[in-house]
């Protein structure tokens, strides 16, 4: 039998002026299991706190229910008075008598009677409380981060610098994703390679952070602190301690018709080849699908070539077996490829590009050397069309609902690259709303609108026309109510941004969720933006959602700091309120394992002694390292064998039954 | 398949010729099809106000007569095709519609979209294939440019009519080649000609039919042929460009003209 305190909370004249106190405190004395109650003006205050450190001396408490405000406020404080008083922390039940009585109803005797109830279930459940023990595992102090663009070699770099070893596998045979890909950013228009190839050169130089470049995550297992993960490194066909990185190999192989990815496919490479020139490592790859020597056996040029010896056919796939504590998911994003559009052309005009290839084109080192042209005569366009919104906030049939977000920022830039290097081209950007919140984002499109006349106008556009050679561009003026047609001849496509392609079968991996639109979902929108639900998760940059460089690279850092508070502990607590399977109940049906959003369900077959009777059975097991205590398996549990420690099905269905006593 | 023939008041009047030329088209390429009797307006607009029901009831009528003969609707006319396969979509998709209409028709069986509704060019892409309707042509039309009009009615909305790519078709250029003769692409091809505001305003008609008009003399169309009377009517404003019916240059090609 327990011994409860019950302690009724003032809060002021929170609860006070709404709930009759003294009814509500002497109500509780009469519940069963209450030897004595309390009241306080402030129960969370010091004077509060004692006065029930005090009773539980005096009266032999083994429970304490406190009527005050939500759990989420103090329950922590209460459950560390009830340990400072000798007590199991898990021996503390809050009735929410605040928010969710006092503040929410006006009349005072309902309030006194709904308080009364709150605090009756609170008493009830009590009565069934047991001490909780949290569960204790290791951490591996070591942090694996997918993905090298800005993101991930920003969270890798602040890992590293607080000491902790950190791998960064990226699919792609060198770092830094998309942002190397850009000519200049916004709103500085500072040079994007200036500022991210030192980052670059010090994510490879530092001593705690090694580079799965051309690699990929396999397999992933295990839990927080301890997650065990397969990475495949592609053949390079390259011998990476061997290469010196000279290049001639590159200028040797005969191939030179393979569409360059770094390129948005606007220029041709090598069949062996490193995508640009500052590449992080600086190691070519030879792509086979295009090498000679793989596709009939001839050649082999790169080979004889290589002083090195570096050259290896035959090398293979590698898989590496490592261990971490955490994992940084990177994963960037992808333009949403236009074709699905008829109406724009693209595909069909070589003039209608999209803002990524227009990015190359206007850079020095692009394909075309940063001369602004049309691919189809090479003639310098007289006048140039950007479409905002190719994709972004349409109807879900038709493309991505949700705004892209740097697109408004990116075209704005274009424009006025464009008019500070061709005044006299005459540049249109057609938009549905421009949106440029950020600091001196605003600023930045004025200046493009007002002081370089860049025409913008609202509306979309309906079709291009191929028409003499040109664009005819057909679109709706919606402050003017009237459609217009203006000859271009040069389109560019604002795509939306998407999530990568392959990082659904990467989300499953790792039991991390995911939206409709495949990116990640945060574990709070407001409160938790950077972690999985899945403990151990965590979320940097575009693979949450869109996002420009600076946000980017706050969230890596952010991210950082999270994993940081996981790899910086020796012990991680788990919480106690976790499931558990009765086995003598378990009928081995799956139901929890197939409900369980985070993996922490496995079967395994065991002897089951059930009162003498033994025999071998198939029975769930809950992992308590990965188990977050969401409940869903003790619903879906059909024989009742599942049950949350702290919320136990009796301990539930007991407040239900107080809240039902009249 | 069988067809169940749906020719439209249009194509006995205004457009005798769209009519014809099919049925003997239809025979000469062998197609099961009957034309049945008592068939009623479809509407030629599509009742846009969803709550409107009688201007759906004649449609429903035609739908459900090919349900009772267990064959298919054929239509030529885009604005029937256009009007019979929303009006099927609508009381397939909508319980409102389904319920006040099958109320007001008192039909024996409950009317629910069963039918199927098939145009003219899509029995000759998908039941007799151009493949083989090449096979047909006794009097290839070798050297003739032919720009393909297709309207707007044929192809949108896109989710309903399902039709072919609204931005860029491909079905009259399939069967421009099927015929013998050369397709001319050009980029109005799916544009609007403004024929349904032909009574209110005549000089918006002019100009987008204009607009189609010079985008196919330029690409070096020497003609245009539709399936759509308005659009033809519509397109006929400006005279430099002769405007077909499909169905006369594949009579012609078949050698039946």
């Amino acid at each position: 039998m327990q011994r409860i305190g019950a302690f009724v909370c003032w809060c002021g004249s929170n609860i006070a002026g709404t709930v009759d106190i003294d009814a509500v405190t002497k109500s509780a004395a009469d519940e069963p299991g209450v030897v004595y109650s309390a009241e306080y003006q402030y129960m969370c205050s010091e004077g509060g706190q004692l006065a029930i450190r005090r009773a539980v001396e005096e009266h032999g408490l083994t429970g304490i229910a406190v009527c005050a405000c939500s759990p989420r406020m103090h329950e922590t404080t209460f459950r560390k008075t009830a340990a400072a008083a000798g007590l199991n922390p898990y021996m503390v039940e809050i009735a929410n008598i605040r928010e969710h009585c006092s503040w929410i109803h006006k009349n005072r005797e309902s309030a006194t009677e709904k308080a009364t109830i709150l605090m009756r279930a609170a008493i009830a459940k009590l009565n069934l409380n047991k001490p909780l023990f949290p569960g204790e595992s290791g951490v591996v102090k070591r942090a694996l981060v997918i993905g090298g663009g800005i993101a991930g070699i920003q969270t890798a770099l602040d890992i590293a610098d607080a000491g902790y070893e950190v791998d960064i596998v990226e699919k792609s045979p060198t770092i830094g994703g998309r942002m190397a890909q850009l000519d200049k950013t916004f709103p500085t228009l500072d040079c994007s390679a200036c500022i991210l190839t030192p980052k670059m050169v010090d994510a490879a130089q530092h001593d705690n952070i090694s580079l799965y470049t051309y690699s990929e995550v396999d397999e992933v297992s295990g839990y927080v602190g301890s997650f065990s993960v397969k990475i495949r490194q592609k053949a390079r066909s390259v011998n990476r301690e061997l290469c010196n990185g000279c290049g001639d190999c590159i200028t040797k192989c005969p191939v030179k018709k393979a569409n360059s990815e770094f390129d948005e496919g606007l220029s041709k490479r090598s069949a062996i080849y490193v995508p640009f020139a500052q590449a992080v490592p600086n190691i070519p790859v030879v792509d086979r699908e295009n090498c000679t020597r793989f596709k009939t056996g001839k050649c082999g040029l790169c080979e004889k070539i290589c002083g090195t010896k570096a050259i290896d056919f035959e090398q293979q796939d590698e898989i590496i077996e490592r261990e971490y504590g955490v994992i940084i998911v990177a994963t960037g994003f992808k333009p949403l490829s236009p074709e699905r559009y008829g109406e724009y052309l693209y595909g069909q005009s070589p003039d209608v590009l999209t803002s990524l290839e227009f990015e190359r084109m206007m850079n020095a080192a692009g394909p075309t050397g940063g001369v602004l042209k049309r691919l189809s005569n090479n003639e310098k366009p007289k006048s140039i069309v950007f479409i905002q919104c190719v994709g972004s906030r349409a109807d879900a049939k038709k493309g991505k609902t949700y705004c892209s977000k740097i697109c408004c920022m990116y075209t704005a830039k274009h424009a006025m690259l464009v008019k500070e290097k061709y005044p006299d081209i005459d540049v249109h950007v057609f938009y549905i709303d421009v949106r440029t919140p950020g600091k001196n984002f605003d600023e930045f499109y004025r200046r493009a609108a007002e002081q370089y006349d860049v025409n913008y106008i609202k509306g979309m556009v309906g079709k291009l026309a191929d028409e003499d050679g040109r664009l005819r561009v057909i679109a709706s003026d919606l402050l003017d109510g009237k459609q217009i047609t203006i000859d271009a001849d040069l389109v560019v496509l604002a795509t939306a941004v998407e999530a990568s392609p392959d990082v659904r079968a990467l989300g499953t991996m790792l039991t991390a969720s995911m939206d409709q639109n495949n990116f990640f979902t945060e574990a709070h929108p407001k409160l938790r933006p950077v972690e999985s639900p899945t403990a151990g998760i965590f979320l940097s940059g575009v693979c949450q959602g869109p996002k420009d460089i600076p946000e980017t690279v706050a969230q890596a850092g952010a991210a950082a700091v999270k994993a940081l508070g996981i790899l910086s502990k020796n012990k991680l607590i788990g919480n106690p309120c976790i499931a558990e399977s009765n086995e003598l109940l378990c009928n081995g049906c799956s139901c929890c394992e197939n409900v369980c959003p985070y993996g922490a369900i496995e079967y395994t077959e065991k002897e089951i002694n059930d009162h003498g009777n033994r025999n071998n059975r198939r029975v769930a097991q809950v992992n308590e390292a990965i188990c977050q205590g969401c409940g869903a398996c003790t619903v879906a549990c059909p024989s009742g064998s599942m049950d949350l420690k702290g919320f136990t099905n009796r301990q539930i269905m007991a407040e239900v039954d107080a809240i039902c006593r009249t | 398949m069988e067809y169940l023939y749906y020719p439209g008041c249009t194509l006995k009047t205004k457009a005798k010729e769209l009519d014809a030329y099919a049925v003997k088209s239809m025979k000469a390429l062998g197609v099961d099809f009957k034309e049945f009797d008592d068939w009623q307006c479809c509407g030629a607009v599509y009742p846009q106000a969803k709550d409107e029901i009688a201007a759906r009831l004649s449609s429903i009528r035609a739908l459900d007569e090919a349900r009772k003969e267990k064959r298919d609707l054929l239509t030529i006319c885009s604005a029937c095709f256009h009007v019979m396969k929303r009006v099927n979509f609508d009381i397939a998709s909508d319980i409102d519609i389904r319920t006040k209409a099958n109320n007001y028709l008192e039909l024996d069986i409950q009317y629910a979209g069963e039918s199927k509704v098939f145009h003219f060019l899509e029995m000759l892409r998908d039941d007799i294939g151009f493949d083989k309707l090449k096979n047909h042509v006794v009097n290839p039309l070798t050297g003739r440019k032919i720009g393909a009009y297709y309207g707007c009615l044929l192809l949108r909305p896109s989710d309903v009519m399902q039709f072919d790519d609204t931005e860029n078709p491909t079905i009259i250029e399939d069967f421009i080649r099927a015929i013998g003769a050369e397709p001319i692409v050009y980029s109005y091809r799916n544009e609007c000609c403004g024929s349904y505001s032909a009574l209110k305003n005549k000089d918006l008609v002019q100009n987008l039919s204009r607009n189609i008009i010079n985008s196919a003399i330029q690409k070096g169309a020497e003609s245009l042929i539709t399936a759509c009377p308005l659009c033809r009517y519509g397109l006929m404003q400006n005279d430099d460009l002769p405007v077909y019916y499909f169905t006369e240059l594949l009579a012609e090609a078949l050698g039946v003209k």
